[in-house]
């Protein structure tokens, strides 16, 4: 399935709801697109719901690194909730469970905002 | 030694939905191998990983040029070659991923995915010409045969 993404607010909180896969092509693509238009419109404090990704491969994993360097340049912070088995074995392998701050539920990740 | 009892081969044009294309028709062959689910994930990702390469840095991006996919069965293993018309890379040349000074890359894990998910993994010339990425992963155990000897 294509990816798509709904955003809602959580308090200061974007929260975005991925569905689908994330791989080279449109779905890379619309990550990159939505959380720089988040960025762009002032948010700092964005996370990525991934319960609905069954998929990704190492594009879209570029394109979270990406996702996660463009709100960091921005002085935000971007945290993920929700990784199925295979993203989660994918962020593992790839030693990014260094990198992005990988949150148990929505309601944890929403308080460990700064 | 012996050839390859079974091989499929396929031609992919250099575009985006050949990278679909190519990890289903693998998946589908996994599948009927009898490959395992986490298995067939794996081929389908590795599969996906070097046609993207063939798509993006042998042919890049142009939709002149072919992308060859061949599968092939031999006795213990399957096969996999994607070949592009390029001149091929030197795999130990491939930078490190995992290394702390590339973490934050957005590109270049595909062929450390590649390595993970299959058992062997090599760049080599195609005999007509272009670059052959070639992947080998070990046949699912067999059930016992009939008996005979």
């Amino acid at each position: 399935m294509a990816l798509q993404g709904t955003c809602r607010d959580v308090g200061e909180v974007a929260i975005v709801d991925f569905s689908g896969k994330i791989t080279l092509g449109e779905g890379s693509a619309m990550l990159r697109r939505m959380v720089r238009e988040l960025v762009d419109g002032g948010r700092r404090k964005i996370l990525l719901n991934l319960a609905d990704v069954d998929y990704i491969d190492s594009s879209g994993i570029g394109e979270l690194v990406g996702a996660y360097t463009t709100v960091r340049g921005a002085n935000g912070e971007l945290k993920l909730v929700h990784l199925t088995k295979r993203v989660r074995d994918i962020i593992q392998i790839t030693r990014l469970f260094t990198v992005f701050d990988v949150q148990p539920d929505e309601a944890a990740a929403v308080r460990s905002f700064r | 030694m012996a050839p390859a009892t079974q091989r499929l081969e396929v031609t992919l044009e250099t575009q985006l939905e050949s990278v679909d294309l190519a990890e289903n028709i693998v998946t589908r062959v996994a599948e009927a191998a009898g490959f395992g689910e986490d298995d067939i994930h794996k081929l389908g990702m590795a599969v996906r990983e070097g046609v993207v390469n063939a798509y993006n840095y042998g042919n890049a991006q142009d939709p002149q040029k072919k992308i060859l996919l061949v599968v092939e069965f031999e006795s213990e293993q399957m096969v996999v070659h994607i070949v592009d018309e390029g001149r091929g890379f030197d795999l130990s040349q491939v930078a490190d991923p995992l290394a702390e000074e590339n973490l934050l890359r957005t590109s270049g894990r595909g062929i450390f995915l590649m390595r993970a998910f299959m058992d062997d993994l090599a760049v080599r010339r195609w005999p007509t010409g272009g670059a052959d990425l070639v992947m080998w992963k070990k046949l699912p155990h067999r059930a016992a045969g009939n008996g005979r000897s």
